[in-house]
């Protein structure tokens, strides 16, 4: 059963064409993938699909720009997984 | 269709929200600079201005969605197709629809008809994006207006 960090990876990889054995937990989406904001709402569009959510985008973005969070804490992708699977728990909440 | 002024649709003539779609119509301009270089001789609407009729189409859907609380800003194009030659005074209809709304964007897809056949489609991509002054949403809104957008029934 592909986890749903697999499942992301993939996404990644066939979105921005980046081999998949590139893309790791710890791998910054931004820093690290150079993946960048337009490519991104592809990504996150491949998301929110796949899981049945919706990524707050603008809320994490506002945390960023106020300082309340860093952007690993939504772009490195084992904490994005992290973030993925809360939001499918809160769904079926 | 003030093809100068990038203003493509004359009118819209439906809107659903519950199923997230869209119709409008335009005319292709008999006259316009546009047409004296492209081509000289022989008037053709450029296919890009075609690809801005469906981003327009589908970006008044998708201001109608989040009640005019952004401006959606055309940010990308995918498996555009322009299927025939369109040319001055030809009546088209544009249908569009919204396929996913996410946070801070919205993905939708177009397509353009004339005489009830295809002549383009293609997906697109909006950043819903802060509008940069209320006088600029309202800008958009009288714009729409005039378009006959249900601004009443739909912006609360």
């Amino acid at each position: 059963m592909s986890t749903t960090f697999d499942k992301v990876a993939e996404i990644i990889a066939e979105t921005c064409d980046i081999p998949r054995e590139n893309i790791k937990p710890e791998s910054h989406a931004i820093n690290d993938l150079e993946i960048d904001s337009l490519d991104f709402l592809d990504i996150a569009f491949a998301i929110d699909k796949a899981f049945g959510i919706k990524l707050p985008l603008e809320q994490w973005t506002q945390e960023v720009n106020d300082g309340k969070a860093t952007t690993d804490q939504y772009f490195v992708l084992k904490n994005l997984s992290d973030r993925i699977d809360e939001l499918i728990a809160a769904k079926g909440a | 269709m003030r093809l100068e002024y990038f203003q493509m649709l004359d009118r819209i003539v439906d809107i659903n929200v519950g199923e997230r779609t869209i119709k409008a119509v335009c005319t292709v301009p008999k006259k316009s600079p546009v047409f004296e270089g492209h081509f000289p001789g022989y008037p053709l609407m450029p296919g890009v201005l075609l690809i801005e009729c469906m981003a327009q189409t589908t970006g008044w859907l998708a201001s109608a969605l989040c009640n005019f609380s952004g401006l959606p800003m055309f940010a990308g194009v995918k498996e555009a197709k322009i299927r025939t030659a369109v040319f001055p005074g030809d009546e088209l209809e544009f249908e569009g629809k919204v396929v996913h709304e996410g946070s801070g964007y919205t993905m939708g897809e177009a397509k353009g008809r004339r005489g009830g056949k295809i002549v383009c489609d293609a997906s697109i991509t909006y950043r819903i994006v802060p509008f940069p002054s209320p006088q600029f949403r309202k800008t958009l809104q009288d714009w729409a207006t005039r378009l006959d957008f249900p601004l009443k029934e739909l912006i609360k």
